[in-house]
């Protein structure tokens, strides 16, 4: 496998980058993986701006009634084998805009999403490791292989109920 | 059996010289800017992954472009390797720039036309140096052809200077290095994106990469050639000259268009007439 033909397509994805209706924090720490800090060119990573020349297509952010259209058009410049990585936690379910009258929710209501990096934003690192998943998708569809879409980790965050909730959670 | 071999190295060796000289530049660049930057071979990794990937294309007359922009490149360097008409060789590099020009226009996107325009402009700027240079080789040689340069008693530099100087300056046009690289860059993504590769993609990209390597060996190639009969001098003298474009890209903005052709057409172009004129006085003089 070290290798084959689907290895060394692993070793130079490309990704473009595309602003669905984020805030800029998960773009601007986007950016900062570029940087020498962290470098993704190490790992053959170009930001390119043209979707036809990217193998991993970034978005931030979450979807509205405007630009869905738009998103799905970028998508469909992609040639195969491709992959959707959503940073953020807007992608997964529209983050703090969830349920604002314009946001339809998450990437995944428009476009198959491949990987989900969580955080808000996600660091840099977590990107980063959000990518290498990314690469290992598209080695799989490469080779013809399936690949499941991916799972969004449920964690529900409820205020603590009760009179004494917040001696209890202090104790 | 040395045309062979000539033809062999051309072919076959000198897009691998090619590609390692791109994978150095990216690491060399990666370290310029601080970072550690990709591997040697990360253009091959490149090549393999856009060979792999599927073709999307806009027309039929932009993939045609790409194969005789690809197949005027190798023929100029044939040209040049089995010491053939160097007049030919320049009207063939000339056409295989222009078949991307076409094959850019040849697409409704935006960006990509832009791209188009200003490489014409950049065909504008060094190819007055060209011409030039191939009209000094010639007033030296007494002969158009590249295998005269060969038979000289003492190298190409110690006639030419200043041509060789005007010709580091095209050098940096042709190789898509700042502050020249407007027509296609890495780096102006809001500007043209991509400019004149912009709708290709996947092998026909690679194709275009593939020429690039054998562009790169042909102009360091011409560098080398100055100094032919000392050819370790010349190799050397080549891959200073590319070190010093890297790092004129890394300290250098992408300037205007109508700067470069400015630029091109006052100091290195004069410098070239200068060197012409003084050789052709010496000539005339039966020096």
């Amino acid at each position: 496998m070290a290798w084959s033909v689907h290895e060394l397509l692993g070793r130079s994805p490309w990704f473009v980058h595309y602003n669905c209706n984020s805030c800029n924090g998960c773009d601007i720490e986007l950016l900062a993986c570029l940087t020498p800090l962290y470098d993704v060119e190490r790992f053959g990573m170009l930001h390119v701006g043209n979707p036809k020349h990217a193998d991993i297509l970034v978005v931030t952010g979450s979807v509205n009634h405007r630009n869905a259209r738009v998103l799905q058009n970028v998508y469909a410049q992609l040639p195969t084998p491709h992959v959707v990585v959503g940073l953020g936690v807007c992608t997964s379910s529209g983050g703090v805009f969830a349920g604002s009258y314009n946001v339809l929710g998450g990437v995944d209501k428009v476009i198959p999403v491949d990987v989900f990096v969580p955080g808000c934003p996600p660091r840099p690192e977590a990107m980063m490791d959000g990518f290498l998943r990314a690469v290992e998708i598209l080695k799989r569809k490469s080779a013809g292989l399936p690949s499941a879409p991916a799972e969004k980790e449920v964690i529900t965050v409820a205020p603590p109920s009760g009179p004494h909730a917040e001696e209890s959670d202090a104790a | 059996m040395g045309t062979v071999m000539a033809l062999f190295f051309v072919v076959v060796v000198a897009p691998l010289v090619g590609l390692v000289l791109n994978g150095a530049d990216r690491v060399v660049t990666a370290r310029l800017q601080g970072r550690v930057g990709p591997p040697l071979l990360q253009p091959l990794y490149d090549l393999v992954k856009l060979w792999r990937k599927e073709p999307l294309v806009v027309n039929r007359v932009q993939i045609g472009y790409v194969y005789l922009h690809l197949a005027f490149m190798v023929m100029t360097l044939v040209l040049l390797a089995l010491g053939g008409d160097m007049v030919l060789a320049l009207f063939a590099h000339a056409f295989s720039a222009l078949s991307l020009v076409i094959g850019a226009s040849s697409v409704r996107s935006p960006f990509s036309r832009i791209g188009a325009q200003r490489k014409i402009m950049q065909m504008l700027a060094y190819e007055p140096v060209f011409i030039l240079l191939v009209v000094g080789i010639y007033l030296r040689t007494g002969s158009f052809m590249a295998s005269a340069v060969g038979r000289l008693d003492a190298p190409l530099i110690v006639s030419l200077p200043l041509v060789f100087l005007a010709y580091l300056v095209a050098l940096e046009i042709k190789l898509e290095k700042s502050p020249f690289d407007v027509a296609t860059s890495h780096h102006a993504h809001q500007e043209l994106v991509k400019g004149v590769t912009l709708e290709y993609a996947g092998p026909y990209l690679a194709l275009i990469e593939v020429a690039h390597f054998y562009e790169t060996f042909l102009l360091l190639g011409i560098v080398a050639a100055f100094f032919v009969r000392q050819i370790w001098l010349g190799v050397g003298v080549a891959l200073v000259v590319y070190a010093g474009a890297i790092v004129v890209d890394n300290v250098c903005a992408r300037l205007r268009t109508t700067w470069m052709v400015r630029c091109l057409w006052t100091v290195p172009v004069m410098l070239a007439v200068c060197n012409i004129i003084w050789l052709y006085v010496r000539r005339t003089q039966g020096g």
